[in-house]
């Protein structure tokens, strides 16, 4: 088991499409996680941003730039990318930081502000960059891989349609109240089964729009954190995998999975093991959660998760969101803020948000959507270039 | 110069053998290890395992089975040349069994998403991606064998 480190504040400005420059959110976000810590920002010592790679040159020193929005105060910084699993990168820096005994007290911040439409890569020609050639000669979006996984649980496993659209309805049910949330309002399967089909078996309605949005969390020792509160929250795991060859599932951007013909096929496929080094690491299991936050970039994508994450095994997802143990009120409820499905993407935010968002439940503090009891929370996510992201924690 | 008589290119330069009559993706292959690369390693084998360093080139098979499928139901954005007007395209990911690898492509015009299923053998052609004034750019598809 690995040493814990204590959350003592979160905070987040809400996702939207709003039109305003990142560091906004950032420093906004960080005001209210400090505030809600009781910490001055001047009690900061380490600074760990999460990168936008869409904003010039700022993005790429997040943790400076929000340093020096927030007024320089000599804290030691540092910045960190890691596709969507950019938060928690700068979540297991900050971490490292106060395990190491280097600092006390660290914040975390991410935001972003998005453009419309598909991602798509930056301008100019970069024959040598696969996430350039994935869009130039194949026209691979991101749906794209979506609907390969999502095709593949319907001819794998007989998922349908219906069961795709009920992770949206359900999504939506937990978190048009949240307010934090973009898209406040509930959707019924009507709705999804009229939102127009971008990637056959997905539509609209089923695929994570980008979202402006930013979260924060200040971290500090075990030590500082029992001198201002009796009882924190604490961040029991942190884990950042990369896969183990072969990696026999194809992931964004590639063109091709590796061959496996010379090594054996790993036990433990790229996003089980994920969780299992959080596991590990926290010396808990699936059945000690009360809840999790999941990466719906797509619909379907939540499936896959509750496979991952070990709530069930391969093929069994569709029975239990249709039992309603992944809704509020069931056994372990997943994506208690409406998710994805209600925010939106904003890319180095949203694993600092699924910790925001734990947080809140652990506490009690999450209003119409708690999950009554929680005690553990497992956050999970994964960036492209093979960026595992998962983060425990507890009571 | 008639548009039938356009100029035939390949659409990257190296990846697949420009043979209407017997495509093939070009890939390599550890000489140390045999670990198959697609598109080409030619610098460093990244089989955790082995410390090769010299690759051969290699045709990957051109049959493989359909692990799974999609389409594209709106035009992707730059660098991605698409037709005005747009027509929904199919892409297929297809499993190779020698090789032990799963291969993406576009998947031929006129076979859509209903017209596709998990397991189907599929073999590789050549098709059009895109096209200019004097050139047609050529890329690699999947289709579904007869
Ligand atoms: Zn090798």
């Amino acid at each position: 088991m690995a040493d814990e480190v204590a959350v003592l504040g979160v905070g987040m400005h809400p996702w939207g499409k709003w039109g305003r420059n990142f560091v906004e959110y950032g420093v906004a976000a960080a005001r209210d996680a400090l505030a809600d810590a009781g910490l001055e920002w001047s009690d900061v010592q380490f600074v760990a941003g999460g990168d936008t790679m869409r904003n010039g040159y700022p993005g790429y020193v997040a943790a400076a730039t929000f340093a020096q929005a927030l007024g320089w105060n000599g804290a030691q910084v540092a910045s960190a990318y890691g596709a969507c699993a950019t938060g928690a990168q700068a979540v297991a820096t900050a971490r490292a930081q106060i395990l190491a005994g280097l600092c006390d007290v660290a914040l975390v911040v991410g935001a972003d502000a998005a453009p419309k439409g598909f991602f798509a890569p930056t301008g100019g020609d970069r024959p040598d960059d696969p996430d350039w050639l994935r869009f130039h000669l194949l026209g691979a979006t991101n749906p794209i891989y979506f609907g390969l996984y999502a095709r593949r649980r319907m001819e794998a496993f007989g998922a349908t349609e219906l069961d795709f659209a009920k992770v949206k309805v359900k999504n939506s049910q937990h978190g048009y109240t949240n307010p934090n949330a973009r898209y406040k309002k509930t959707f019924t399967i009507d709705d999804v089964f009229a939102s127009p089909m971008v990637s056959d078996p997905l539509r609209l309605l089923q695929i994570c729009a980008t979202s402006d949005g930013g979260a924060a969390i200040v971290l500090s020792s075990m030590e500082y954190a029992r001198k201002r509160t009796t009882d924190p929250v604490r961040v029991a795991a942190v884990s950042t995998v990369t896969p183990q060859f072969p990696q026999t599932i194809i992931e964004m951007p590639n063109f091709s999975t590796d061959s496996a013909v010379s090594e054996p096929i790993p036990d433990t496929p790229f996003k089980d093991s994920i969780a299992q080094v959080a596991y590990e690491q926290a010396g808990l299991g699936p059945e000690d959660l009360s809840l999790a936050e999941v990466y719906d970039l797509s619909s379907a994508l939540e499936l896959d998760w509750y496979e991952n994450i070990g709530l069930c095994n391969p093929g069994d997802a569709e029975k239990l969101l249709n039992d309603g143990d992944t809704t509020i009120g069931g056994r372990i409820p997943v994506n208690p803020s409406g998710g994805l499905g209600c925010f939106g993407e904003a890319v180095p935010a949203q694993a600092i948000a699924q910790v925001c968002e734990v947080t809140w439940h652990l506490r009690g503090d999450a209003g119409d959507r708690q999950v009554e009891g929680a005690n553990v929370g497992l956050t999970i996510n994964q960036g492209l270039f093979g960026h595992g992201s998962s983060v425990i924690l507890k009571k | 110069m008639s548009d039938d008589a356009k100029t035939r290119t390949p659409a990257i330069e190296g990846w697949f053998r420009m043979d209407e009559a017997d495509p093939a993706l070009l890939g390599t292959r550890c000489t140390r290890c045999k670990t198959y690369y697609f598109p080409k390693e030619s610098s460093f084998c990244r089989n955790p395992r082995c410390s090769g360093s010299e690759f051969e080139e290699v045709p990957l098979s051109r049959r493989g089975k359909l692990w799974s499928f999609t389409n594209n139901c709106y035009a992707p954005p730059l660098p991605y040349v698409a037709p005005d007007p747009f027509e929904p395209y199919a892409i297929a990911a297809v499993e190779l069994a020698e090789e032990q690898m799963v291969v993406l492509g576009q998947v031929v015009k006129g076979v859509g998403v209903e017209d596709l299923k998990a397991g189907m053998e599929m073999e590789l052609v050549l098709g059009t991606l895109y096209e200019d004034d004097d050139k047609e750019y050529v890329v690699w598809n999947w289709r579904p064998v007869a």
